[in-house]
């Protein structure tokens, strides 16, 4: 399918002058050090970084409610345990962008590569383009939405939270899923263990379209979509499944 | 006349013994492997097998109790900007609240502060019990990411990164049903009474070089103020403590095959990885031929249960030892007291292994509110200290035995092997001989 990466999220609101880091002249650390040093109610609300080029680790452990705009392509883990703020990366992500968030909400405008939201136990992660394989891997209460499609395992024993894909997945969706919800509005390759196709509900249509909301996603409708999730036959050992394992 | 033929003695195999038909029939009866808890109960060359050679004339011993033999050891001084420094180099092993109970982790905690030492969460997060009374104390980083979150991390003292566990390398656990109480499940954001599985590997790194990156992540997030410890089975110790230090690791964990666990299955926990005192010799070599030993720190687990046992261990190379079994021992697990109860679930004090049922008599592999009250924390805290000590006395003392003035400067010259075996797996001469077998390649 064809892909927009036009900027679609609602962007944060914010009125103080913003302090710009460009990581062609400051370092990394540098960076994460100042983002760490942020008191609680801080009026350096506004962030910009520029010349990523692909470097790892941009704005990790972020935990005060600020904004950052990354401009430019970033590699592993960006915005890693983010908890409150608001990061939008205006181009693609390496591996494990968002891994382990606990709040907030992150913004790819590009594509994401493996495991993004991995383990994510909170807030919003949007792909505004593809996601490669593991997508929401593990994921244990984050909401996910890609615009585009998502590759291979991706909810890998995802316990719990939503992954909502515009596009197709890959093999194994779901495999070993829990209480994770996967909506998928595109063709699912196959389906992991356990992991089944489901009505869709009135309060799945209601969570659905609160989901699209706040991407800011307004060209797709939650009757599209399919949901999937556990089966839950695996849930306690039973030598009858033994060939599911 | 007639003689009598009198029966042949029943003769049992060796290979079909007692234990393994039983095996067999619970199999077949239940249709599902073992799962125990505890470590490898077979046989293997440990540190018994070794000797310490003490001092005569070629050496010169220390006045015991009177000269001083250091035991003071500094983790993670690579890279953290706040290493760990400990008063003894006897650590508690990483045991998770959900496995254990929250007095059990509190004892834990109160026991190693007293003794000057830190404790180690696991797979179901930080506890406050846990994080309130340990002076210092070790995050895991765990493949399941129960619990993980970056406040906790930040209230951590080091991060140890969970690779590999010497009771299953390549394996991951199970957390049965039964023992997933309200609070566990939210702990671990998994439905009550379900089986919880715990990963055998970590989701979002797939190899050493994404491991780098990891490692920076983690550090980045913590302002590189916490040691980064990285943790494995011991499988192939050489190549895995060479590359946990390529990775960036400020100390590598070595669990060998006796490591404890509290849920895996018998075939793994008897049948894969390497005794630990096979693994150590290949670890030093490895930290050796980096030139990095003792400035990334080595710790190694599994089996260890008294002083000679850390002596052994140091002379051998590493700088700390680790214990998880025999500090639930020290905290009156196995009790002979509840002989009774033991016997009520088909076993014996001393031999109580189910720690995933949750049915702990003692009160500290379980979630169960009544057992748990058989817990105090002060009492069973103050017994850990009292073994930790003791150990770090018995180490002392041999250490001064031999001449030396701290833990670690007791050397592979000071030890002997009593088997062909051990002589080999430890790098040290066979009693009588100067004969290393093996010597020369892992």
């Amino acid at each position: 399918m064809n892909i927009s990466n036009v900027a679609t999220a609602p962007s944060r609101e914010v009125s103080f002058a913003r302090r710009v880091f460009d990581l062609g002249k400051n370092s990394l650390r540098e960076l994460n050090q100042a983002l760490h040093n942020l008191a609680p109610g801080s009026n350096e609300t506004a962030w910009e970084v520029l010349n990523p080029k692909g470097s790892h680790s941009v704005a990790v452990g972020v935990d005060q409610p600020v904004s950052i705009d990354v401009r430019g392509s970033v590699g592993y883990y960006c915005a890693g345990m983010n908890d409150g703020g608001t990061i939008t990366v205006h181009g693609s992500a390496g591996p494990g962008v968002g891994e382990n968030m606990m709040s907030g909400q992150i913004v790819v405008k590009g594509d994401a590569s493996q495991y993004a939201g991995a383990t994510g136990r909170g807030g919003l992660l949007v792909i505004e383009g593809n996601a490669s394989s593991r997508c929401g891997i593990s994921m244990k209460g984050i909401d996910i939405v890609v615009r585009g499609n998502i590759g291979h395992m991706s909810a890998f024993m995802a316990q719990s939270g939503n992954l909502v894909v515009l596009g197709d997945a890959g093999d194994a969706l779901g495999d070993s899923i829990y209480e994770a919800g996967l909506f998928v509005r595109g063709k699912v390759k196959s389906l992991g263990a356990d992991c089944i196709k489901k009505e869709m509900r009135p309060e799945h249509i209601a969570l659905l379209q609160d989901l699209l909301d706040r991407a800011g996603i307004k060209d797709a409708k939650p009757e599209e979509f399919s949901r999937y999730g556990s089966a839950r036959t695996l849930y306690n050992f039973n030598i009858d499944n033994a060939d599911a394992y | 006349m007639s003689y009598h033929n009198p029966p042949t003695t029943p003769r049992k195999s060796a290979t079909f013994d007692d234990y393994a038909i039983s095996e067999i029939r619970r199999a077949a009866s239940t249709g599902i492997y073992d799962i125990r808890g505890g470590g490898s109960k077979r046989k293997v060359p440990h540190f018994d097998d070794l000797l310490f050679l003490g001092a005569s004339i070629s050496r010169y011993p220390l006045e015991g109790y009177r000269e001083r033999c250091d035991t003071s050891v500094v983790l993670g001084s690579r890279h953290a900007k706040k290493p760990i420094e400990l008063k003894i180099p006897i650590t508690i092993a990483g045991m998770s609240f959900g496995s254990l109970s929250g007095p059990a982790k509190e004892a834990l905690g109160r026991g190693a502060t007293l003794a000057g030492t830190s404790t180690t969460t696991g797979d179901g997060g930080m506890t406050e019990e846990e994080r309130g009374h340990s002076k210092t104390l070790v995050y895991q980083y765990l493949p399941s990411r129960y619990g993980m979150n970056p406040r906790d991390l930040r209230r951590a003292d080091a991060i140890e990164v969970v690779v590999g566990q010497g009771a299953k390398p390549g394996g991951g656990g199970m957390l049965l049903g039964q023992k997933i109480s309200d609070r566990v499940a939210e702990m671990r954001t998994l439905p009550k009474g379900i089986d919880q599985r715990s990963a055998c590997r970590h989701p979002d790194w797939t190899g050493p070089d994404d491991l780098e990156i990891k490692i920076l992540e983690l550090r980045e997030i913590t302002d590189w103020e916490k040691p980064i410890y990285v943790k494995v089975g011991g499988a192939r110790p050489y190549y895995d403590t060479a590359l946990a230090v390529k990775a960036g690791a400020d100390v590598v964990v070595l669990d060998g095959m006796q490591g404890g666990t509290a849920a895996t299955q018998e075939v793994f926990i008897e049948h894969v990885g390497q005794p630990t005192l096979a693994c150590i010799r290949p670890a030093v070599q490895a930290l050796q031929d980096l030139g990095m030993h003792r400035k990334v720190q080595l710790i190694v687990s599994g089996g260890i249960r008294n002083g000679a046992d850390v002596a052994k261990a140091l002379a051998l190379g590493v700088d700390a030892v680790s214990i998880g079994t025999a500090a639930l021992v020290a905290l009156g697990d196995n009790d002979p007291r509840w002989e009774a109860d033991y016997n009520a679930l088909g076993t014996t004090a001393g031999a109580y292994d189910d720690w995933h049922e949750g049915k702990d008599p003692a009160g500290i592999t379980t979630q169960d509110p009544e057992l748990m009250k058989r817990v105090d924390p002060i009492v069973a805290g103050r017994r850990l200290a009292n073994y930790l000590k003791v150990m770090t006395l018995e180490a002392q003392t041999i250490a001064r035995a031999c001449g030396k003035n701290h833990l670690h400067n007791l050397e592979p010259e000071d030890l002997c092997s009593l088997s062909i075996e051990a002589a080999a797996m430890a790098g040290v001469p066979l009693a009588g001989t100067n004969w290393v077998p093996g010597q020369g390649g892992f």
